[in-house]
């Protein structure tokens, strides 16, 4: 079973997390559900820092050892730092997913996009009618 | 989508189920990863209903296998196994098969799933064209078809069996009984690893899959689904039927030559020498990436920014912790430790070329 969505932060429909950090800054990662889904994940491609990038255009990607999963940005902005600690071990996405298993740092270009973004109760029911 | 008689178990464990060839098939039950390892370190039981098996029985059915297969099956012994290939007149694989000698003038040939209807249509063709005195018979429906695989698979069966396991050699079978019913036990697989082939009735699939997990509970078994089966075979330097070879590939340019016997006659000898005097261009090899990412099935090779082939085959090998694949490149770029590179994505990704398998098992 998923670990319960930490109510801290908000989801995208593509199973993405976002936590704002309260200084124009946000952690961007994917979900339990999503590294659930995409089981043992062996590989991430994390996005160059500097990069610009618009709304649910491909950041990144995860790699399981049957399939190869992009990452879209829940929001627009600028990366400002990965998690290189992915590189060497990409399964602590599997392990701690909305913690250790972060994926980048980044500064918000358009917060009004933050209001398209589901609660963790929304993201929650969004998962259940997904499943049938 | 066709269901296995084991469907239903692979439901009832939470399989992932995915359409393979038009088959409902478990492609993991917890992961891949865990599935490979148990497989590897103990033992691992697919469902393999979904392969094809076709009976030959008759005075003539070894001239006719003779004539549609590449292997010379002449010095085949009752009770071994030869993997063969079926070709197109072109020289192309239709199927990459194994033969079971049962008894002289009867054969039983196990085909992969997909090709198996084509497999069935061409040999009951060249045989009528033939006028050969032989009959046969597709059993696909009715017989069923278990792997257990890994290095535990013996003393797990033993407990199953009355047939002596120690003594079965690799690529050998016996006519026998798992927990008491009628079973043909081979000593072969997909995985690189020590294990049986295990043939029953469709009918007594599900009883045979209870008993051996009960058996192997305490040794390690696990259900192991196409995900892990696809890690392992690659692993074991093992083509995909479909992925890796095709009816536009011939044997002599994948590591198959050591199925072909030229000595005799064949349907597609004619094409396939005729390709091989002028030279087939590319081959199959095995590379391993020692960039960043992993080789997927359609990526392109490239060698001093030159394009020079195509990934068949890649995944991330679970035993040796690195990504491996199989690729079709330039015959003048194929030999070992030549350095490659991979297109993934927006990079290009440094690999280089090595010899096949990528894993051996310890003899036992």
């Amino acid at each position: 079973m998923s670990k319960s969505n930490p109510t801290d932060r908000l989801y995208s429909r593509e199973h993405e997390w976002v936590k704002d950090n309260g200084d124009g800054t946000s952690i961007v990662g994917i979900t339990d559900h999503a590294q659930e889904m995409l089981t043992d994940i062996v590989f991430v491609e994390l996005p160059l820092i500097g990069k610009k990038v618009s709304k649910s255009e491909p950041m990144a990607v995860v790699e399981s050892v049957k399939s190869v999963s992009d990452v879209y940005a829940p929001v627009s902005g600028e990366v400002l730092d990965v998690n290189l600690k992915l590189e060497e071990t990409p399964e602590l996405i599997n392990q701690d997913a909305f913690g250790q298993g972060w994926i980048a740092k980044m500064r918000l270009s358009n917060a009004a996009e933050l209001k398209t973004l589901l609660s963790a109760a929304d993201y929650e029911q969004f998962v259940k009618e997904e499943k049938h | 989508m066709k269901k296995t008689p084991l469907y239903e178990k692979h439901v009832a464990l939470n399989a992932k189920i995915i359409d393979f060839g038009g088959w409902a098939m478990p492609v993991q039950y917890s992961n891949v990863i865990d599935e490979h390892k148990a497989t590897r370190n103990a033992a691992g039981l697919f469902d393999i209903c979904h392969m094809g098996e076709i009976e030959v029985k008759g005075p003539q059915a070894l001239d006719l296998l003779q004539l549609v297969l590449t292997r010379n099956l002449a010095d085949q012994k009752i009770g071994q196994v030869k993997l063969s290939a079926l070709l197109n007149e072109e020289g192309g694989i239709i199927d990459d098969l194994t033969v079971y000698k049962l008894d002289n003038n009867s054969y039983m040939l196990v085909t992969n799933a997909t090709p198996k209807e084509r497999d069935w249509q061409w040999i009951k063709a060249v045989s009528q064209d033939n006028g050969f005195n032989c009959s046969l018979k597709d059993i696909s429906g009715t017989m069923g078809k278990l792997d257990l695989q890994g290095p535990l698979s013996e003393e797990i069966l033993q407990k199953l069996t009355d047939a002596n396991l120690q003594t079965l050699r690799f690529y050998h079978f016996c006519e026998s009984q798992v927990a008491g019913i009628p079973a043909i036990i081979s000593r072969s697989g997909y995985t690189g690893e020590d294990g049986f082939e295990i043939y029953a009735a469709a009918n007594d699939m599900s009883n045979i899959w209870d008993k051996l997990m009960i058996t192997g509970a305490s040794l390690g078994i696990k259900p192991a689904g196409l995900g892990a089966r696809d890690t392992l075979r690659l692993e074991g330097g093992m083509m995909l039927n479909g992925q890796d070879i095709t009816e536009t590939v011939s044997p002599l340019e994948v590591p198959y030559s050591w199925i072909v016997d030229i000595n005799k006659e064949f349907i597609g000898k004619t094409a396939l020498m005729t390709k091989k005097n002028s030279g087939f261009g590319h081959k199959l090899v095995g590379i391993e990436m020692t960039g960043r990412g992993i080789a997927r099935h359609g990526y392109k090779v490239f060698h001093k920014k030159r394009e020079i082939g195509i990934v068949t085959s890649g995944t991330f090998s679970p035993t040796l912790n690195k990504a491996i694949g199989l690729a079709f490149v330039d015959e003048a770029c194929s030999a070992p430790d030549t350095i490659i590179a991979v297109a993934i994505r927006d990079t290009m990704a440094e690999a280089k070329i090595v010899k096949l398998p990528f894993y051996k098992r310890e003899k036992r």
